[in-house]
């Protein structure tokens, strides 16, 4: 996984709530068995239009939102299918963070999964957030070290990510390696719960 | 020892380890694949040369993208044809059990695990599925995860998970006639809106839920994600247990009494603490259509399309946007919206008595000729279970499609889609823009208020229908 420690770049405003992953990456896409391949397909009934041509009036099809690497977003951001496809179009598009005053629970870990960080401030925060990335010049900065969002005028605020999270973020860590690691723990488990352990009968 | 909650004592009884300020490390029992979340967590696995630690406990099938028409054809559509075959290639190579397409056994995952006696009290249960949930409904701990977690139970069978918070929904009173699980889930939704429950596991509760049958409650926990819940429970009773006696996967003679026994002690203590309460009065609760594009936009089928206007400021935006999507315009009354489809299907439901309801109002009566409906039996155990009783001559007499299973128009993943500006009455658990097709409008409701929809083609109060 891609480590998160300090990024700075353009945002984008997408202040609308509970965007579902249905929206982030429409089902006729999830077919493919790779992880990449998604970017393109991003938002793509709000993107395109039927015709396949760009939709100029979506807010990640404006002239100030090329090149943007974070998603300023509504409330309970990501709910619905539980879909990965979600943060990889998401990061393959040139995502790095989002910010939105909540995410969902599923979509909230996939991203974590996914170098992806999810930046929870308060929902005035984010409106001005977004009323400063209308300036072309503009760019914010996400600090994961000091769990701090910054820009060059004064705006600063900080934001909670639990200890395990914010670690494995840092250093790009493989959560399964970390996992195996507990093998004795498992195994013991494992034997102290047998008998009670539905086992595949017939 | 304080009194626990039903989920707190599942949760405790699968900590692999819990350090204080850290989530926990928690034992899977049972983890279900299905072809579309899976795929790159096995790749995942064989690019790391990591084992599947738990093949014994894994079982999967293929649902979301397979044709609901003739079985004995080959899927046309190459990309999906060639995810199914990765899942076998998987199986295969993994030595995981697959109900395939060609299988009695192949059906929608929530459906098929509980049908199976797979699903039983007391598990921790997931799968790269948002509608995990549904396994609730026994007195599991069951969520839907990341395909990235999926890899992580592959090589672990533990996943690494921060305690969520607890919410009792407690229903006073009995649902009335024609009244159904769908609807005392979609009122909840309405109450608590579309995130309301994030961060948090539903214990459903009181008499209106004692009252419903095991599939009932898989309807009411199937839709605890559309509340933001991370899963949904109720705690095990005779019902339950006389739904899991017999299945073929569920403990038998000796091994039965045992789990029982086990099974009676995790119903939550008395004086057991949830960090939220929420009540609903059951008796109060009227048919249920949603009229916007997610599940929180929700009414009684007596009322009207809301006017934005006069909704709480933080509202009116979505709503507006919502209502220029689905071409509703404010104030129309839910009653006599026009339908073009009408879809019975889903893991929401599409299990046996979601069919036997439908039937019950489309028997002798035909689908409105402006309307095209289908019904997509959860499992091809449901299926065989219907057309013994003869459900499927009803439907078809009527002039319903009667398809395999699969989970179909719920996604929208194989060629079952609406057009754009169709509009559904759906028995399935997202309105979600596009979800059943680009342009799509979804409506969802009960199996019940579905029928009446199809036979009169446009929403109708199923109360002033009838059922034979």
């Amino acid at each position: 996984m891609q480590p998160f420690t300090v990024h700075t770049g353009r945002a984008v405003a997408l202040l609308r709530d509970n965007v579902d992953t249905d929206q982030i990456i429409p089902k006729q896409f999830l077919k493919r068995i790779e992880r990449t391949g998604f970017g393109d397909f991003l938002f793509h009934d709000w993107r395109r239009r039927p015709d396949g041509s760009a939709d100029p009036d979506f807010e990640l099809n404006r002239p100030g939102a090329a090149g943007a690497s974070i998603l300023l977003a509504g409330a309970n951001f990501g709910c619905g299918s539980s879909r990965e496809h979600a943060p990889w179009a998401l990061v393959e598009f040139g995502f790095r963070a989002i910010i939105a005053p909540s995410f969902a629970d599923i979509f909230f870990a996939n991203c974590c999964q996914n170098g992806l960080l999810p930046v929870k401030l308060r929902a005035a925060d984010v409106a001005e957030l977004a009323r400063r990335a209308e300036k072309p010049a503009w760019r914010l900065t996400i600090d994961l070290v000091t769990q701090r969002v910054l820009d060059r005028t004064g705006f600063e605020r900080d934001f909670p990510l639990d200890h395990y999270r914010r670690e494995m973020l840092l250093a790009g860590l493989d959560e399964i390696g970390v996992t195996l690691q507990e093998e004795l723990r498992i195994a013991a488990y494992e034997r102290r719960t047998a008998s009670l352990r539905w086992g595949r009968a017939g | 020892m304080a009194p626990r909650t039903l989920f707190a004592k599942v949760w405790d009884a699968h900590v692999v380890r819990e350090a204080r300020g850290a989530p926990a490390l928690l034992y899977v029992d049972l983890h279900l694949v299905h072809e579309v979340t899976s795929p790159q967590a096995f790749e995942g696995l064989r690019l790391a040369g990591r084992r599947l630690r738990r093949p014994d406990l894994t079982f999967a099938t293929v649902d979301h993208n397979v044709p609901t028409g003739d079985r004995s054809l080959p899927i046309a559509d190459p990309v999906a044809a060639r995810q199914v075959e990765a899942l076998r290639a998987n199986a295969r190579g993994y030595g995981v059990e697959l109900h395939d397409l060609d299988s009695l056994d192949q059906g929608i995952v929530h459906v098929i695990g509980p049908e199976q006696g797979l699903t039983q009290p007391g598990m921790l249960i997931v799968c790269g599925d948002s509608h995990t949930s549904t396994h609730g409904a026994f007195g599991a701990l069951a969520f839907g995860i990341g395909t990235s977690e999926v890899e992580h139970v592959l090589a672990t069978q533990c996943l690494v998970q921060s305690r969520p918070h607890t919410m009792e929904v407690r229903f006073h009173g009995m649902p009335g006639a024609g009244v159904s699980a769908k609807d005392l889930i979609l009122a909840v939704i309405g109450r608590i809106g579309t995130g309301g429950a994030a961060g948090h596991v539903i214990e459903y509760t009181g008499a209106a839920i004692r009252a419903l049958s095991i599939e009932g409650r898989m309807t009411v926990c199937n839709m605890s994600i559309e509340a933001g819940a991370r899963a949904g429970m109720v705690a095990p009773d005779e019902t339950t247990f006389a739904y899991l006696r017999g299945r073929p996967r569920a403990p038998h003679s000796a091994e039965w009494d045992r789990a029982v026994g086990r099974w009676r002690a995790l119903a939550s203590d008395a004086g057991a603490q949830y960090d939220h309460v929420v009540e609903l009065d059951a008796a109060t609760v009227a048919p249920q259509v949603t009229w916007g594009t997610n599940p929180g936009m929700v009414g009684e089928i007596t009322g009207r399309v809301p006017d934005p206007a006069v909704l709480p400021q933080e509202d009116r935006a979505a709503a507006t946007r919502a209502l220029q999507y689905m071409g509703l315009e404010p104030n129309t009354p839910l009653e006599g919206i026009p339908m073009d489809r009408v879809f019975i299907g889903s893991c929401t439901n599409a299990r046996l008595e979601d069919l036997r309801s439908a039937a019950a109002v489309v028997r002798g009566r035909t689908v409105a000729r402006t309307v095209r409906a289908m019904v997509v039996p959860g499992s091809q155990r449901v299926r065989a279970a219907a057309e013994a009783e003869g459900l499927d001559r009803v439907f078809q007499a009527a002039g319903f499609e009667w398809r395999n299973s699969g989970c179909s128009m719920c996604l929208g993943m194989n060629d079952d889609v609406l057009g754009p500006g169709e509009r559904c009455a759906a028995t399935s658990n997202r309105n979600f823009e596009g979800r059943q097709g680009r342009g799509g409008r979804t409506h969802l409701m009960s199996p019940a208020m579905a029928a009446a929809a199809a036979v009169t083609g446009h929403l109708v109060d199923v109360r002033t229908l009838g059922a034979d």
